[in-house]
């Protein structure tokens, strides 16, 4: 295994600057640093969905990626790991974030370690992490660690240690899987045909 | 080189007079857009089949039968044949009796369909949708080419005894492609049978289709069917042309934009830039595809979308007239160029009868009489192999007798 891994950020703010990115950026930093004490380099690329947001609507309309959303989708789907942060709207993630996700391979993400990030006015909406985004990443087969870091608003101005802490110890659970992680390295055949199968089915060749 | 027009058979309404064609307007047009597109020297007309509204298409071999009677050169064949949905018997039938009354001018496309109700509508479950491709027309293949046929399979009712009629015209099937935007295992099934690969390479960036179809190329040398280079590709494309291309800019936008497909998503610029829809002047048009074999290999069928998006008849026959005179000539001898004398023709009737008798006579299915099923007698028809035994049964399994 190489020294280097791949880690992918999504930031799903909308507004620019935005408190959704600030809390991106921390993550990854702290990811990287932590991976960095064990001396594996990292190679961070991260993506601003509102730059894609466009892009991402002609895709679910034409079933195709343009070029640069093209270039993000490869980003994340041959990450060693991902830091997914989100704007909480509405009770749930955004719909662009939603949306990126939904233009992603359903099988693309298998394996994937995932930090799940989101933001929001108050720290009511903290759990949105564990029933929204939790699920949805669980079902892409995708491995979010255990711990999430939600930031209201309030955060920003706090002297406590909560959200430095709460950082730390997602980063280091992060950086943990990603140290382990081949994904990167792999070699994916976009044809692999599935196990056992027959051009003539399996009654035809009779 | 064929050049030739495939329908959808969508019936939109035109954005630019907010007038919807009825079904009936519809019908006859395409009629007379497949009779134009022989009056302008195309070789082929591939319909669509569909069973939703907006599209007219539910069953392409009468619309076929109907313009094949009305043509003399004009290939027909399907874009696509739902090889899913579709019973095999029925489609071995349906085309061979167009085979038989068009004088072999038919081919078909299968394609898998990409309604979800209409999997359902027919019994069937899409989620089934590779493996009805591939046992029905493992199934189809063996009701052309072997007179009498025993058969069971997972998604139809067995077959004892079966033969289906007309037999295929001078005992040649016709010739299949296979269209797929983006599954590997029906490029490997193409590749398997030595049959023909279609992308109908509108829709998404050319490079998409580009690895589809190096794939296939490349299973279509393993199975032994000749090179990588020899193998049967076809290839769709879409065009609006104007002599000058500002004004097939100006004209076509209203259509783009609210089209049923990309509409109300990427600007035309876009669009055009990432994907092989071309819109300008007849020159465009022409550089755009001479340049597809550079990406795709020599290839031996191009069919262009024409008749979408709420065009009127009009402007679609007036599009042929660009096609089939500035185009379509051009291209003909661009793509000739330096072409390998080893690369072959799209297969037709005429080229298939010469190869299955290398000149002999063809084969004439002159039934027995009837004994009013298949199995009580030895053969169906007069030339039919000689059965082992009985043809069904603890019989059947004599190999040799």
């Amino acid at each position: 295994m190489t020294t280097t891994r791949k880690l992918a950020v999504v930031s799903a703010g909308l507004s620019q600057p935005s408190s959704t990115r600030l809390l991106a950026d921390r993550i990854s930093a702290a990811t990287t640093a932590a991976l960095r004490e064990q001396g594996i380099e990292v190679e961070v690329t991260t993506i601003e969905l509102r730059d894609l947001a466009q892009d991402i609507t002609n895709n679910l309309l034409t079933g195709f990626a343009p070029p640069k959303l093209e270039s993000a989708i490869e980003s994340v789907t041959t990450a060693d790991g991902l830091i997914a942060v989100t704007p909480i709207f509405t009770t749930s993630y955004s719909g662009l974030f939603k949306s990126f996700i939904d233009v992603l391979d359903p099988q693309s993400v298998t394996g994937l370690p995932v930090l799940l990030g989101a933001t929001g006015g108050t720290e009511r909406h903290s759990l949105a992490i564990d029933y929204a985004m939790r699920p949805l990443f669980t079902y892409l087969h995708a491995v979010p660690v255990p711990t999430g870091v939600y930031a209201a608003s309030s955060d920003w101005g706090s002297a406590e240690d909560a959200l430095p802490g709460r950082i730390e110890r997602a980063a280091g659970e992060l950086a943990a899987l990603v140290a382990v992680s081949d994904r990167s390295q792999q070699v994916r055949d976009p044809f692999a045909l599935p196990e056992g199968f027959s051009p003539v089915g399996s009654f035809g060749a009779q | 080189m064929q050049f030739g027009i495939f329908s959808v058979s969508d019936i939109t309404t035109d954005p630019t007079t907010g007038t919807t064609p009825s079904e009936a307007e519809r019908i006859k047009a395409i009629v007379t857009i497949a009779k134009k597109a022989e009056e302008v020297g195309l070789d082929v007309f591939a319909l669509g089949e569909h069973h939703n509204p907006p599209f007219f298409s539910s069953s392409p071999t009468t619309t076929l039968a109907y313009i094949a009677a009305q043509t003399s050169t004009l290939q027909l064949s399907t874009a696509t044949t739902l090889v899913t949905t579709n019973d095999p018997v029925k489609v071995a039938e349906d085309y061979a009796m167009l085979q038989h009354l068009s004088d072999g001018r038919i081919d078909l496309m299968m394609g898998r369909g990409n309604t979800g109700p209409v999997y359902p509508w027919f019994g069937k479950d899409i989620r089934d949708s590779i493996e009805l491709a591939i046992e029905n027309y493992a199934l189809l293949r063996r009701l052309w080419s072997e007179d009498v046929v025993d058969w069971q399979g997972k998604y139809r009712t067995p077959l004892q005894g079966f033969t289906s009629t007309p037999r295929p015209l001078d005992g040649v099937a016709p010739f299949v492609w296979h269209g797929s935007i983006r599954t590997p295992e029906i490029a490997e099934q193409a590749a398997y049978y030595g049959d023909g690969f279609f992308a109908n390479n509108i829709f998404w960036p050319k490079e998409h289709y580009m690895r589809l179809i190096a794939y296939y190329r490349q299973r279509f040398e393993h199975y032994g069917h000749g090179t990588a280079a020899q193998a049967i590709v076809g290839l769709g494309g879409q065009a609006f042309i104007r002599p000058k291309s500002q004004d097939a800019w100006t004209e076509f936008r209203p259509y783009f934009d609210n089209a049923p497909v990309y509409g109300h998503g990427p600007s035309m610029e876009d669009f055009t830039e990432q994907t092989p829809l071309t819109v300008g002047s007849p020159q465009q048009v022409i550089d755009r595809y001479a340049a597809m074999r550079d990406y795709y290999g020599d290839y031996q069928r191009q069919l262009f979308l024409v008749d979408h998006a709420g065009l009127p008849l009009k402007t679609v026959l007036e599009q042929l007239d660009i096609l089939g005179e500035e185009v379509v000539p051009v291209l003909r001898k661009e793509l000739a160029k330096d072409r390998p004398a080893d690369v072959p023709d799209a297969p037709t009737h005429a080229s298939l009868v010469a190869k299955a008798y290398n000149g002999g006579p063809a084969r004439e299915a002159r039934p027995n009489a009837n004994r009013g099923d298949n199995l009580s007698g030895d053969r169906p028809y007069q030339d039919s192999a000689a059965p082992a035994g009985a043809s069904f049964g603890l019989a059947a399994t004599r190999k040799g007798n």
